[in-house]
């Protein structure tokens, strides 16, 4: 098995304002997402040979080359519910590796708020799909708080630990011009804000947003030849694991661990040679679809043992200043906490703020970190016990 | 000697004080009626609650042998379709059986009974489930609103093991309107009440009662109890004088304060709960009304200690929790409107998943034994391919693994406490827990399965397993 180790470079990003974007439509949040890449990467569109476009709403190909005119070329839409965005970067990665194209586009896109939708389906389930395996409904916050109520009653953890992460998350993404909640809150607002799903309360949740954001790509080998600036960055491994979806039926289950997150990562770590990511890997874009989702990353992906996140938590050493002695920062952009969640955009977004960390171009000076040199990425659709999780490691070529 | 061989009861956990709706109408005809009737949960209905019921009556008892069921009600979720067969199926009964439903009138409990003894008597069947529930809907700021409760009965009729014997029957049609409802009425309509009580009531009864103590030569003395069908607390203790029944010694406490007038589930509950109290050689008068009279003495045997181990009526009256208000009764008998779900229709899903969500089977692997529900083709555990036995699990007793309270999900009564169980002898359960306070959720509680509605879309309704605090 080759090693896609980077063989591939992103070498222009975009990516829109987040949030209810009732003033745009669909195309309207993929032309604005290209045109940043496509200014960014210093090409016109009929230099993109093929494209892959991520939506879990969008069907087909089509809405892509609608909005933006392509000229025929191959479009392939791909779906892999949250993971969606990072699937369509996964797809267009392994295409230049095997030398179909040159110059791909990979963009995913939502456009969430024109249906009115509320967080997390509210709907629940009602029987539908190949397969009902659970008639019962239940929201996303429903199913995730499952994980909540098991890590407190196992290890102490608290609702104070999960609103840190949460306070943390809008610290950094009030400080982000693209992000859709630009404030900062406190633990005691956290605490105090209505319940959704006991234990997550309000600020525990994402929202839902309108959102897109687009990649460049091309071979490593390629950047010089086609002209690209050099603060390109590469693609160190990519992953994707699919689990069974028995959380609810197999015993063992504990409720206490995200299977496919520890699973797409150690294919990362493998992949990419890290022996010890706390130390080796400088961000961390996670899926913080709720905040006990972004804890159990802490100690899922290997950041600190399982049980002990709290004591990261408290020690604040996935911050800002965590960072600066010597710590990682998840979710320096803000993640899905401040960002809402247009399921297809997310992954893509969650690249595009590593990669404008690595080159030093963080879109305000005051979350710009020092020194980073890898960032990982990190989306999961469906619910503990039943995950679909992408993952995705990009940083300097050659270190 | 044909008989009742085992009896059950369900009374739903919800009590609503007839003192509250008669508040909210009071100035007007806000009269209110004593004590306290039950409201059935918002996920339950005729078919649920008969379930609940059928499974007190068959605790012990092999439900391979049962090869009839009769379901009886004037409020069955379907106007056409029956519903006895969704009760057998979740009661997992065999499916060479015959199944029938009883319907239109009050004493559609007891007409379903008569049937079960003559199909017992002539042979063409061995052991007949009865079961009888109803859910009706008085009229807003009527009297009905306050007299009727809900409430199921089963009682299992043979001829062996009998715990109670039928000695003798009788029967009389009547035709009168007095309580009634066509096909697109919500509430049941009365006529004036002294003219049904009157007419109806009284004078049926009591005319049903004579012939029967005159056929068989028996006076009220020579019986032990009488468990007689009341119109209404105060009608009750006027038919007992009327015919004779000491009130204090005699008659069986009509449930009337406690439960409520639940309909064609009504006259054998009392029973039920008579036969709970009943000592061997009893002999019990027993009564219900509707377009007509059934009367019949019964004898309880010396097997009627049987009976115990059940919840039966007085376990059910027992169990209960206060409805907070009104408003919640108008929400789960959906008269505030209906709860709109998404959803698709689901026919073809119900009908091809039934043995997982109706019968409550899990697959049992047969190469490394493990037990998952819902069914699993392909084991998670070792892999093991169709080789598997379906084992039925709506019986075992579950512990909380964890759960959250979800109150972004629609639902009548949020939050929905969504749980992960571990079920006793193996396996994983995952659904909703019903008739909790919310408040007393905790990691490790015990917890039963309980048939229930989970939704209605498309005027289909879809049942399944949801968890609940033990009863």
């Amino acid at each position: 098995m080759e090693s896609i180790k980077d063989k591939v470079a992103i070498v222009g990003m975009g990516c829109t304002k987040f949030g209810e974007r009732f003033d745009v439509g669909g195309f309207d949040l993929i032309i604005e997402s290209a045109s940043e890449a496509l200014e960014d990467a210093g090409i016109e569109l009929k230099d993109i040979q093929a494209a892959w476009l991520g939506s879990s709403g969008f069907s087909t190909g089509q809405p892509l080359s609608h909005a933006l005119k392509l000229n025929y070329i191959p479009v392939a839409r791909v779906e892999n519910a949250c993971g969606t965005g990072l699937e369509a970067i996964r797809g267009a990665a392994y295409a230049l590796m095997a030398k179909a194209y040159d110059i791909v586009l990979a963009l995913g896109v939502e456009k969430l708020k024109d249906r009115g939708r509320g967080g997390g389906g509210a709907e629940g389930e009602t029987g539908k799909g190949p397969q009902p395996s659970y008639g019962i409904q239940a929201t996303a916050p429903g199913r995730y708080a499952l994980a909540a109520t098991k890590h407190f009653a196992t290890y102490g953890t608290e609702r104070k630990h999960l609103a840190m992460i949460s306070v943390k998350s809008h610290h950094n993404g009030a400080r982000n011009p693209r992000a859709m909640f630009r404030r900062e809150i406190t633990v005691e607002q956290a605490l105090n804000a209505p319940m959704i799903a006991w234990p997550l309360g309000l600020f525990d949740c994402c929202g839902v947003a309108d959102g897109s954001a687009a990649a460049i790509m091309c071979r490593t080998e390629d950047v010089k030849k086609f002209g690209f600036r050099d603060d390109f960055i590469t693609v160190k491994a990519l992953a994707n694991s699919c689990g069974q979806g028995t959380g609810k039926n197999r015993e063992d289950y504990d409720f206490l661990h995200w299977e496919e997150t520890y699973r797409a990562s150690q294919q990362i770590y493998q992949q990419a040679g890290i022996k010890d990511p706390r130390k080796e890997i400088d961000i961390v874009e996670c899926h913080d679809c709720f905040s006990i989702a972004e804890l159990m990353c802490y100690e899922d992906m290997g950041f600190c043992q399982k049980g002990t996140a709290k004591d990261d938590i408290e020690a604040g050493s996935f911050t800002q200043e965590g960072y600066e002695r010597g710590g990682v920062a998840f979710n320096i952009g803000g993640g899905l906490k401040s960002f809402g969640h247009p399921i297809g955009a997310s992954g893509c977004r969650e690249t595009y703020e590593i990669y404008k960390e690595i080159q030093g171009k963080a879109q305000e000076p005051s979350r710009q970190l020092k020194n980073v040199e890898l960032g990982m990425a990190h989306s999961q659709g469906g619910h503990p016990g039943n995950f679909v999780c992408n993952m995705a490691l990009y940083g300097i070529p050659g270190k | 000697m044909v008989g009742i061989t085992s009896a059950g009861a369900y009374v739903p956990i919800y009590r609503l004080a007839r003192g509250d709706i008669a508040r909210v109408w009071a100035g007007g005809r806000g009269v209110a009626v004593a004590g306290e009737r039950a409201v059935a949960n918002f996920d339950e209905d005729t078919i649920s609650m008969a379930v609940e019921a059928s499974i007190d009556c068959l605790k012990g008892i092999d439900r391979e042998q049962i090869d009839g069921l009769y379901f009886a009600s004037t409020t069955a979720p379907y106007r056409e379709k029956q519903s006895a067969t969704m009760v057998a199926e979740a009661l997992d009964l065999r499916r060479e059986i015959f199944t029938a439903d009883f319907t239109d009138s009050l004493r559609a409990g007891t007409n379903a009974m008569r049937a079960a003894i003559d199909a017992v008597k002539a042979g063409s069947a061995k052991k007949v489930l009865v079961t009888a529930a109803d859910c009706r809907l008085g009229a807003l700021q009527s009297e009905y609103e306050q007299n009727f409760g809900d409430g199921a009965v089963a009682i299992l009729i043979s001829n062996s093991g009998v715990i109670a014997s039928v000695e003798g029957s009788y029967s009389h049609s009547n035709d009168i309107i007095d309580l009634w409802r066509t096909d697109t009425n919500t509430f049941v309509n009365a006529s004036e009440d002294r003219f049904s009580v009157t007419y109806g009531y009284l004078e049926n009864v009591q005319e049903g009662v004579s012939k029967l103590l005159e056929r068989y030569n028996l006076s009220p003395k020579d019986f032990a109890k009488a468990a007689l069908y009341a119109f209404d607390a105060r009608r009750h203790l006027e038919l007992a004088r009327n015919l004779g029944f000491d009130a204090k010694t005699q008659l069986q406490d009509s449930l009337f304060n406690t439960v409520g007038n639940t309909g064609a589930a009504y006259a054998l509950m009392i029973l039920a709960a008579t036969l709970e109290e009943a000592k061997a050689g009893d002999r019990i008068l027993f009564t219900s009304y509707g377009d007509g009279c059934d009367a019949y003495i019964l004898q309880a045997t010396d097997k009627i200690g049987k009976l115990k181990g059940r919840k039966g009526i007085k376990g059910h009256v027992a169990s209960k929790l206060p409805l907070p208000d009104y408003t919640k009764y108008l929400r789960y008998r959906s008269l505030l409107g209906e709860l709109a779900l998404a959803g698709e229709p689901v026919a073809t899903i119900n009908w091809r998943e039934r043995n997982w969500s109706v019968r409550c089977h899990g697959s049992k692997c047969r190469e490394c034994g493990k037990i998952e529900w819902p069914i699993q083709r392909i084991c998670a555990y070792c892999g093991a391919k169709d080789n598997y036995d379906e084992v039925r699990l709506s019986d075992k007793k579950l512990t909380l693994t964890t759960f959250s309270k979800d109150s972004l999900a629609r639902s009548v009564d949020p939050p929905i406490i969504v749980c992960i169980a571990s079920i006793e002898g193996g396996g994983r359960f995952y659904a909703h827990m019903t008739d909790r306070d919310p408040d007393k959720v905790e990691v490790g509680m015990p917890l039963e399965l309980t048939f229930r509605r989970l939704y209605s879309k498309d005027d289909i309704h879809t049942y399944s397993w949801k968890m609940r605090p033990i009863r």
